[in-house]
């Protein structure tokens, strides 16, 4: 079990849903069409083509900006990031998902949400990017095989979409699941699909944690986990999960892909830690993959990724090494 | 003559190939030119591994294979210099060892920065070595390339006699397999990109031992 001290930032999901919110939130479902002229050209297309299949490829994305910045270090080409994926369901080649990705249909799309929530429902992808305004972040990105880039995210807090969709008190966790499709995926034998990730409550309302829609100013190619993934950017990427169609609330500690596998490799938390080695690499450093250069840029990996003054005490008393 | 030109050259076209794509700057675009270059010479020296211990077996197929015999030091000494480049991405590209201050240094006149680079993360990677049992196979495979290498010549051959030559060489087969258990440690769990590598490399031990089986057998008769 784990050992924690309840924290300040830490609210009681009976709190977290305001009235407002809620009507908002429904509010923007009546007015989805109005509010789908902002977006780009897949959201509006859908929408006034009745949902037929559109075209895929990554549209304009209207996003206001933010504080959230990497200043010490440079944004990874856009090429580089959409061309060096993990997705194993495209493929366990880095370079597989953009090959095979773009069989992927990312309309229509819809997000299933289930477990402690007072209502189940399923809501259609266009509807949850126009919730809430679209930020664009810049986010240093750590792989658990050591190497990062740095990558201008576009979406909402997650917490956001958390508040509206009214878990209950006795929600511990999220999962999230992702697409599994044998029609368009290569679905590799050895791992076991849909692929599954999952966060602790107190992770998932984090204002870190971004509900994820785009990059670069363009919705996300399908090769990064188009149309919706999460992004906790003081997690290996992994945790990070892609082409989601279904957010369960629960009050375990949820299976993921990778911790099922080899838990001696992959913790549930696999917070970014420079001091826990993966059995066969260290983590201590990092190869930052932001340049047109066949020379490395070695850089020291950082504890949370760089995110610990925002993470603050969220993991006070437990033990990191262990919980890894 | 001309079976040994052709071997050089296709031994060689990988090589080129990598240089190539060095020179049109295409390398650099690649999302990760390190683990490119890491993959791309780990995988051409345990292929042409494969090859060099394929060559008995495929000449014993038939009796006109027998040219094949003159490829095999020739490929043996290819995966060596290609496992070779990959142990030298490791130790410049990936281990931290920081290239641009020594190129730097020798630009500047300093011969001396690239050593002091090394001696810098020299540490790290000793402690690599210590707790990475894949490292540890990988790099006992190339220290019996590099000793099969050396003794490689005719002159060495005659100098050490044929039964020691001989015995020495049989460690190919412990290097191919190191070098099969060295992929199958470094990949995710779950993951099977090395089945090929090594259902070839087990095809290749089971035609020895058969051929050796079958030879036993037939010896009391002939006896």
């Amino acid at each position: 079990m784990l050992l924690r001290v309840k924290q300040a930032s830490e609210i009681a999901s009976s709190e977290i849903t305001p009235k407002e919110t809620v009507e908002a939130f429904n509010q923007m479902r009546r007015s989805r069409r109005d509010v789908l002229k902002g977006l780009g050209a897949v959201g509006a297309a859908a929408a006034l083509g009745g949902f037929a299949s559109v075209a895929e490829a990554e549209t304009k994305l209207n996003v206001v900006a933010t504080n959230y910045k990497v200043s010490d270090r440079e944004t990874t080409p856009e090429a580089k990031a959409k061309s060096y994926n993990n997705f194993y369901e495209f493929g366990t080649d880095k370079g597989d998902p953009a090959r095979n990705a773009g069989k992927l249909k990312t309309r229509p799309w819809t997000v299933k949400v289930e477990g402690l929530v007072k209502t189940p429902k399923t809501i259609d992808i266009d509807t949850i990017m126009a919730y809430r305004p679209i930020e664009e972040r810049v986010y240093r990105f750590r792989c658990v095989e050591a190497w990062s880039m740095v990558i201008p995210w576009a979406g909402y807090p997650l917490s956001e979409f958390i508040k509206a969709m009214d878990p209950l008190p006795s929600a511990k966790f999220v999962t999230f699941i992702s697409d599994e499709d044998s029609k368009v995926m290569e679905l590799p034998s050895g791992i076991e699909f849909p692929y599954q990730e999952g966060l602790r409550m107190d992770e998932a309302m984090h204002p870190l944690t971004l509900l994820t829609f785009g990059s670069y100013g363009q919705t996300l190619a399908n090769q990064q986990g188009a149309p919706i993934r999460v992004i906790v950017p003081w997690k290996y990427g992994f945790k990070s999960a892609k082409s989601i169609v279904k957010i369960k609330f629960v009050d375990k500690m949820p299976a993921t892909t990778w911790n099922d596998m080899a838990p001696d490799e992959y913790g549930f938390y696999s917070n970014v830690n420079p001091s826990v080695d993966h059995p066969r690499w260290s983590q201590a450093h990092e190869r930052l993959l932001n340049s047109n250069s066949i020379l490395p840029k070695v850089v020291p990996t950082l504890p949370f990724n760089g995110y610990a003054n925002e993470i603050g005490t969220m993991y006070a008393g437990m033990n990191l090494r262990q919980d890894f | 003559m001309w079976v040994k030109v052709a071997g050089h050259m296709a031994c060689l076209l990988p090589f080129l190939y990598l240089l190539e794509k060095y020179r049109d700057g295409s390398l650099a675009l690649l999302a990760d030119p390190v683990n490119f270059i890491t993959h791309f010479t780990g995988d051409w020296a345990l292929w042409l591994l494969l090859a060099c211990l394929a060559v008995t077996p495929v000449r014993r197929l038939h009796a006109s294979l027998g040219w094949l015999i003159r490829l095999r030091r020739m490929l043996g000494l290819y995966a060596f210099f290609y496992a070779t480049l990959h142990l030298l991405t490791y130790v410049l590209l990936f281990s931290g060892y920081d290239m641009s201050a020594a190129i730097e240094g020798v630009r500047t006149g300093h011969l001396i920065a690239p050593w002091r680079q090394l001696m810098l993360i020299w540490p790290s990677m000793l402690d690599d070595l210590e707790k990475r049992k894949f490292i540890q196979v990988g790099l006992l495979a190339w220290t019996i390339l590099l000793a099969l290498a050396v003794t490689s010549p005719q002159r060495v051959l005659r100098w050490m006699g044929g039964k020691n030559w001989q015995r020495l060489h049989w460690l190919i087969y412990v290097a191919a397999t190191a070098a099969a258990i060295h992929y199958w440690w470094l990949v995710k769990a779950g993951v099977r990109t090395p089945w090929k590598v090594t259902a070839v490399l087990l095809l290749l031990l089971a035609a020895r031992l058969g051929y050796v089986a079958v030879k036993r057998l037939k010896k009391p008769v002939v006896a």
